[in-house]
């Protein structure tokens, strides 16, 4: 069962941007594109471990500020010539709210 | 509002026209391009290289499928218009009917055909488009045996190509000598040489009397019985307008369409330029009248005044290793003199024809660097008596002792005009490098400076070498990133010249690829927005690096390192416990002296950095922007404060120095030195600006470096004070921020621009000024202490996450 919770305002996000969610496992990324799409994912790059909420965001995809790795948000996937992938998680807007599938956050924690 | 208007032929002087149609009134125009041939504008004077095998028909393309797109403009390739009606104001075709306001005929010319039995023959063809280059370049096998007919500027260039090939090329001239009407005898038998020397045969005085063949061409019959075997034949003896479509609809027709100088055929909504017409009683079919028609005619449809004046052209051949010049009246006649020069060793020769003083033509074979030279000469009618004696060993004489090759594009004045085809002159050119351009791609895009035949490309090379001093190098082209094809620096122009000021616009008006950029094209056009609409542009955080974004500077676990700005490099008591005691707050894992003369706390967290900075604005210390394409640090010694050999201030110029330009933003990050004596204490000839100060006042060096490169500083300018050394300071940075490739740091712009340029921008007081006042004005916006605003309630927030579900997720 999917257990949406309100984690924050879509304005809380800047377009283009990301905010971070903490977890008992680490955080994870929220990420605002041009479209006002929303995506979660680990903020965690596979390679070295840097923080993809703080990498630019272009499209539907986001660049690790720290080797450049380009991952997409819709699949996780790493592109290019690199290989790795991150774990997304479902997000979605509701009337300006960001909700995300908690159930599925938790879950990574057994995972 | 919109007209609609119908072009028949789109060839390269309607190409032309309409490019300037739409440039003048973008959203002015319907426009439906008809062309009989089955494919858009190309370069045809380009033929010849295709033929060679020197370019690919791909190369010489002018406008592609995405430039007709870009415009909206129907096109209607492969199409032949039969008729016009006027009466109705449309034109018929295959496709139907098509109505216009304006109609333009722009057929251009057909070859030639004589009439002579066989010439229907498979295997004849004419050199008038890509078709019959192709059916040349089949039939050129090595060994193929080809005939030419016509020893003129096109005939040859047939010839050349295929000989080039491989084929057994025979050329038939009807006259005495080749290209007889650009060249006299002696310059025609130079020619001949040269060709033969190639393998080509060449028979003057040649009428043909018959092609021969049963299914295909098999040879050439002459008037007087020579036979020269033949696999291909081409007929290359003149062009003759092609007029029928305006003589079928009653248009006024001699030669050619005949317009008036507004380009208007005897029908007020038909217009006409190109090879087609004729203009007082005159024919053109070089390139640079034409495109004189086009530029005319599309400010006439857009509602403007210009006419049209045929101006004098010279000719070049496009063949390599065949230099040859002829230009103006060359003709003997009573009152002319003639002034001749030759070096029979060399294959050289010269010739020059005055009348009344004046230089009225020229006639040039193997040495044709001094053309433009004399061809100035001769469309300004100046007055050569003085220089008779001499005028024939060209500029580099008449200008004294020059034995450098660039020393006769040197002594051109800036009138003199480089590219015959598009009519640009030495000065346009020289503009063009001053405003930045720095390759032949951009001149061609910014001047169409050998844009079209390209025999001046090397000419223009010159120029931009001249102009661009030692530093000059043929860099390659690359645009941005994948979502353009344009460079940085045609992207810095177009920002200017379009004036756009925000990335939603550039990428729109630029044709970007993607919706929203990517992260190597984001960064570099905020900071060129910023830069030069310090005003009206709004800092996009988004298109920042982390580091840019967040003012901090990345680790490689994630925290961040934070460098308060030490002006100078001096710092004392307060500020020194004010930074021990954030490092114990903030548990800060290791504190750093750097080399910029700082102090650096790594591995702070995030969320701490808003705290720690207000903590340390509270004791008066701000952002050192070590993290930034900005003002980094400026190092310098103690100077004569402290220092025995210390000749001036050089810490208190530093501090000045720093506090002018901190905070501003540049392509890539800047380091400045100040030394205070040639001991060089401060290492200040390895920075971006480095000043050594001397007692007569303060040595300023740019473009050094201790990077990946490590590169010395090279002298600007001596200023006499410290305030003069200030001002050239903030000027040369001013002049980086606003012309250099971002990521480009001062060295490797300095290469480009040619260190002698930036000197003159600076030295000179008008444009210095103007520098330092954009200086300043930018930095009323951007001088501003990052951590500050950072550091406040609401802005701090976004450092922390957004949601804190660990309490949650735990349960």
């Amino acid at each position: 069962m999917t257990i949406w919770i309100d984690i924050a305002a879509l304005d809380d996000i800047p377009q283009r941007g990301a905010r971070t969610v903490r977890t008992a496992q680490g955080c994870v990324a929220v990420f605002r594109t041009f479209d006002d799409r929303v995506f979660a994912l680990d903020d965690r790059c596979p390679h070295k471990g840097g923080p993809l909420s703080d990498g630019i965001v272009h499209g539907h995809a986001v660049t690790c500020p720290l080797h450049a790795w380009v991952f997409s948000l819709e699949t996780g996937m790493a592109q290019g010539a690199d290989t790795g992938a991150v774990a997304t998680y479902p997000a979605r807007v509701e009337a300006g709210r960001v909700l995300i599938d908690a159930e599925r956050l938790m879950a990574r924690r057994v995972a | 509002m919109t007209q609609r208007l119908v072009v028949i032929g789109a060839g390269m002087a309607s190409g032309r026209m309409i490019e300037h149609l739409l440039d003048g009134a973008p959203e002015g125009w319907d426009i439906t391009l008809f062309n009989a041939e089955p494919r858009g504008n190309y370069n045809r004077l380009m033929l010849s290289p295709v033929l060679s095998g020197e370019k690919t028909y791909a190369e010489i393309v002018t406008h592609d499928d995405g430039f007709y797109a870009a415009r909206g403009i129907a096109c209607r390739f492969g199409e032949t218009v039969t008729r016009i009606d006027r009466a109705r104001k449309v034109v018929v075709s295959q496709g139907g009917e098509t109505p216009y306001d304006r109609l333009v005929i722009a057929t251009g010319s057909a070859p030639f055909i004589i009439p002579v039995a066989g010439r229907d023959l498979p295997g004849v063809v004419s050199y008038r488009d890509l078709e019959d280059t192709n059916a040349m370049i089949a039939a050129s096998r090595p060994g193929a045996k080809a005939v030419v007919i016509g020893g003129g500027l096109l005939g040859l260039e047939a010839a050349a190509g295929m000989a080039a090939r491989g084929a057994d090329v025979t050329v038939i001239h009807l006259m005495g000598h080749l290209m007889e009407r650009q060249l006299d005898p002696a310059a025609g038998y130079l020619l001949q040489k040269d060709l033969e020397r190639r393998g080509i045969r060449v028979h003057c005085k040649g009428a043909t009397k018959a092609i021969l063949g049963r299914d295909r061409v098999e040879a050439v019959l002459l008037e007087d019985g020579t036979v020269y075997g033949a696999d291909l034949v081409c007929m290359a003896v003149g062009i003759r307008p092609e007029v029928r479509i305006a003589t079928d609809a009653a248009l006024d027709v001699e030669r050619g369409i005949t317009v008036d100088a507004r380009m208007r055929t005897s029908d007020p909504s038909i217009f006409a330029l190109g090879e087609c017409v004729e203009f007082e009683s005159q024919l053109f079919g070089l390139v640079a009248p034409l495109y004189d028609q086009a530029r005319v005619l599309a400010d006439v449809l857009n509602g403007g005044d210009a006419a049209f004046r045929p101006v004098q052209t010279a000719t070049k051949l496009k063949v390599t290793g065949c230099d040859l010049f002829s230009a103006g009246d060359f003709a003997e006649a009573p009152g002319r003199e003639e002034i001749v020069f030759r070096d029979p060793g060399r294959g050289i020769y010269k010739r020059l024809v005055i009348e009344n003083d004046r230089l009225i033509g020229a006639v040039m074979y193997g040495d044709t660097a001094d053309g433009n030279w004399f061809f100035q000469k001769i469309k300004e009618g100046t007055d050569v008596s003085a220089t008779r004696e001499t005028l024939i060993f060209g500029p580099a004489f008449a200008g004294g002792v020059q034995s450098d090759p660039l020393a006769a594009v040197a002594a051109l004045p800036p009138e003199a005009e480089i590219c015959g085809c598009n009519g640009v002159c030495k000065g346009r050119i020289v503009q063009a490098i001053e405003g930045g351009a720095t390759d032949i791609a951009q001149l061609r895009a910014q001047t169409k400076a050998s844009a079209s035949c390209g025999t001046c490309t090397g000419l223009v090379e010159q120029v931009l070498a001249l102009t661009l001093g030692d530093a000059f190098q043929k860099p390659a082209a690359q645009p941005i990133c994948g979502c353009t094809d344009l460079t940085h620096e045609e992207v810095r122009r177009l920002i200017k010249a379009q004036e756009l000021k925000s990335m939603p616009a550039v990428m729109q008006e630029l044709g970007w690829r993607t919706s929203c950029g990517c992260p190597s094209c984001r960064p570099a056009l905020n900071f060129y927005l910023l830069a030069d609409w310090p005003l009206d542009y709004r800092d996009d955080a988004q298109s920042r690096f982390v580091n840019e974004r967040l003012h901090a500077n990345i680790q490689k676990d994630g925290t961040f390192s934070v460098v308060p700005r030490m002006w100078g490099g001096v710092t004392n008591a307060r500020e020194l416990r004010a930074i021990a005691d954030a490092a114990e707050k903030y548990d800060v894992p290791m504190v750093k002296v750097t080399g910029g003369q700082r102090i650096d706390l790594l591995g702070v967290r995030k969320e701490d950095l808003p705290a720690i900075w207000a903590d340390l604005n509270a004791a008066g210390l701000v952002s050192g922007h070590a993290y930034s394409k900005g003002l980094r640090t400026v190092k310098t010694c103690v100077g004569s404060e402290f220092c025995r050999f210390g000749t001036q201030d050089s810490t208190g110029l530093g501090i000045a120095l720093e506090q002018r330009l901190w905070g501003s933003w540049t392509p890539h990050k800047v380091k400045l030195g100040v030394s205070g004596c040639p001991r060089n204490c401060a290492e200040a000839t390895c920075k971006d600006v480095g000043i050594v100060c001397v007692d007569s006042g303060y040595e300023i060096g740019v473009g050094g470096a201790a990077g990946m490169d490590v590169k010395e500083t090279q002298r600007l300018l001596k200023a006499g004070t410290e305030a003069e050394a200030i001002e050239i300071t903030v000027a040369f940075v001013q002049l980086y921020r606003e012309h250099a490739k971002y990521l480009d740091r001062p060295y490797k712009w300095i290469a480009k621009v040619g260190l002698d340029w930036v000197r003159d921008q600076i030295a000179d007081p008008a444009t210095r000024a103007g520098l330092i006042e954009r200086f300043d004005l930018s930095q009323r916006v951007y001088q501003k202490d990052p951590w500050a605003e950072r550091a406040r309630p609401d802005a701090a927030r976004r450092f922390r996450p957004v949601a804190d579900l660990s309490l949650e997720a735990a349960e």
